[in-house]
């Protein structure tokens, strides 16, 4: 205390504590090529988006959206691929939302730590990344043809419940993870049994996570064309889909657009499937809006 | 100072007691009839193959406040988490010897932990709300429990007994997050009341808080202890002399010269006056006028 630090010995260890000039612009080298990697995708994703909004915008307006397929571009709409994709949303969802949130709770609170359980978690982890045509696949042999529900609604919302199964287990399991574990000991201390505590207090708390994620999966299923093609979508259908007539055949947005793109007239190939594109593109960002409006509004930091 | 006197006056409380005195009394402690209601013998605790604690052999009265004290990883923790069976759910944690409460084996076959805490509840260290409103919090435990029971009326009832109620009656929906640590604290014990344990423990339910909480969580336990029976684990001496009727004093031993692994004994279980002011064990008296390490 007493010994007056001289100022120069602490100008001087000053001095040390700056970077040298060296190692100064290797950082900004760095920093600048991770800019660059960032700027080319949104760059690329933007010219994307305007092109096709330029094309497609003033294509649409309210029988594009009332009218179904048409031979003549300027008559045809997606009345039916639009009403199909809502209703394989509904199915999907109310198949898929249970058992991810269930498997996502057996695995996180009840399943016991053994060999059985790591195969299947790390199985579980392995599916997200299967390619979404395997799904479609899969869907067309088990669910069209072994339990012959034919090329339906019901067989493809349950071909694309499987593709995004993986996904939801995985969002459940890592919301599950995040409630702490003093919220579990707590309603157990109070008499409740691990089921009750499961369900009403850590389900609960979680449920905002969950759901984030399940939106986000759903919006990924929402724009799958391979799986829906190969249960057997139809090209040219010329009626509505509903979720509780689950036999009925169907289509879906993307088949819709593919089925514009491939048609030699330009009306079809760029006007229609560009409006259908921004139709498509709203739906997906009205979804993550509100998984982002979800996340942020009820999310926790435990 | 005086250790002839204060040593000797509690020893006659319970006497006075039974003889059915009980007005001049009414100041005195411990209020105990004697009854116990856990039995520890010989009880050992391991997590793997090293003991936390062990040889433990004491009893705990009815409607006493008993503190359990000593250094930081002398096993308390373990300890108290045995009365309610919170040991269970660490894979690791091993219990031999027998507590048994009223007079049945708490370990014994066919004992449900479920059961076992509907009866003894617990309170943590840190305030573990739970993230809903405040009524939802209370009425957790009678839900789940299965009691019939008026929503608005065990509310009330465990809020006022709690000593929250004033501060909390006008704004029962909002969430339990947006009381202070200190209310949460006293939530958490409402949420325990309202099940209607017969024990109460609680593992350093003051850490978190400030002086002027403790001071009111203080006073709580003294009114609490007219219903319940409460063990409570603390690391501030003079809130084990304030609330607690009798004071077991742990200590961790080396367990041998070579390997550095400690566990957890019982030193000392005596009236808490007699522990603080006339210990039988110099430890005890090291660790309580703070000569300790
Ligand atoms: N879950 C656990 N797994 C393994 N060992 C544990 C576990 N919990 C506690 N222990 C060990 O048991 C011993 C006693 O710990 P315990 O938490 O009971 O002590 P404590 O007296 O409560 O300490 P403190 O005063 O710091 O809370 C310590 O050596 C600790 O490392
Ligand atoms: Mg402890």
């Amino acid at each position: 205390m007493g010994v007056a630090t001289p100022e120069r010995t602490v100008r001087k260890a000053l001095g040390e504590l700056q970077r040298p000039a060296e190692r100064k612009t290797k950082e900004r080298v760095f920093r600048f090529l991770l800019f660059a990697a960032t700027v080319v995708g949104v760059v690329v994703l933007g010219v994307l988006i305007v092109s096709v909004a330029i094309d497609g915008v003033p294509r649409i307006n309210s029988t594009f959206f009332t009218n179904y397929y048409s031979r003549f571009p300027e008559r045809t709409g997606i009345r039916s691929g639009l009403t199909g994709t809502l209703s394989l949303m509904v199915l999907t969802a109310s198949f898929s939302f249970p058992i991810g949130v269930g498997a996502a709770i057996y695995l996180e609170e009840f399943a016991p730590k053994n060999r059985l359980t790591d195969l299947l978690e790390a199985n579980v982890s392995n599916l997200a990344g299967v390619p979404s045509v395997v799904y479609g696949l899969l869907g067309a042999a088990v669910f069209v043809y072994l339990l012959d529900f034919g090329r339906s609604l019901l067989a493809a919302s349950l071909a694309l419940s499987l593709l995004i199964l993986p996904v939801i287990i995985v969002a459940g399991r890592e919301s599950i993870r995040a409630v702490p574990q003093a919220i579990r000991q707590g309603g157990l201390a109070l008499g409740g049994t691990p089921w009750q505590v499961a369900s009403r207090q850590v389900l609960p708390a979680a449920m905002p996570g969950i759901l984030t994620g399940t939106i986000l999966a759903l919006s990924r299923a929402i724009g799958e064309t391979a799986p829906i093609l190969v249960v057997g979508a139809a090209f040219t259908r010329r009626a509505d889909n509903v979720p509780w007539e689950p036999l009925d055949s169907f289509t879906a947005l993307p088949i819709q657009i593919f089925q514009f793109v491939s048609n030699f007239q330009e009306e079809f190939r760029v006007d229609a499937a560009s409006a259908g594109i921004v139709v498509l593109l709203v739906v997906l960002l009205l979804m993550n809006s509100a998984a982002i409006l979800l996340r942020n509004r009820y999310s926790r930091r435990w | 100072m005086d250790r002839a006197r204060t040593a000797a006056a509690p020893a006659e409380a319970p006497a006075a007691h039974r003889t059915g005195v009980a007005v001049e009394h009414a100041e005195q402690r411990p209020p105990s009839d004697g009854e116990a209601v856990f039995a520890v013998r010989d009880l050992t605790v391991s997590y793997g193959s090293n003991p936390a604690i062990v040889d433990v052999t004491m009893e705990i009265r009815r409607g006493e406040i008993t503190a359990l004290i000593g250094p930081s990883g002398c096993g308390k923790s373990t300890f108290i988490r045995c009365f309610n069976r919170m040991n269970d759910l660490i894979p690791t944690a091993r219990v031999r010897g027998e507590i048994t409460y009223h007079g049945v084996d708490l370990y014994g076959k066919g004992v449900d932990p479920v059961e076992v805490r509907r009866r003894v509840g617990m309170v943590f260290q840190k305030p573990n709300p739970f993230p809903k409103s405040i009524a939802d919090n209370i009425t957790f435990g009678p839900k789940v429990t299965g009691m019939k029971f008026d929503p608005d009326e065990i509310v009330e009832r465990s809020l006022k007994r709690a000593a929250l109620w004033d501060e909390v009656r006008n704004k029962l929906d909002d969430s339990a997050y947006s009381l202070s640590g200190g209310q949460q604290q006293r939530l958490c014990i409402a949420r325990a009341i309202a099940v209607d344990p017969d024990v109460i423990l609680m593992d350093e339910p003051c850490s978190a808080l400030d002086p002027i909480a403790t001071g009111r969580i203080e006073d709580l336990m003294r009114e609490l202890q007219e219903r319940y029976t409460i063990i409570i684990v603390t690391h501030n001496m003079q809130q084990a002399a304030r609330v607690s009727d009798r004071t077991a004093f742990f200590t961790a031993e080396v367990e041998s010269e070579e390997n550095d692994h400690r566990f957890g004994r019982l030193v000392e279980y005596d009236l808490t006056e007699n522990i603080f002011k006339n210990p039988q064990d110099s430890r005890t008296e090291d660790y309580v006028t703070g000569r300790f390490g």
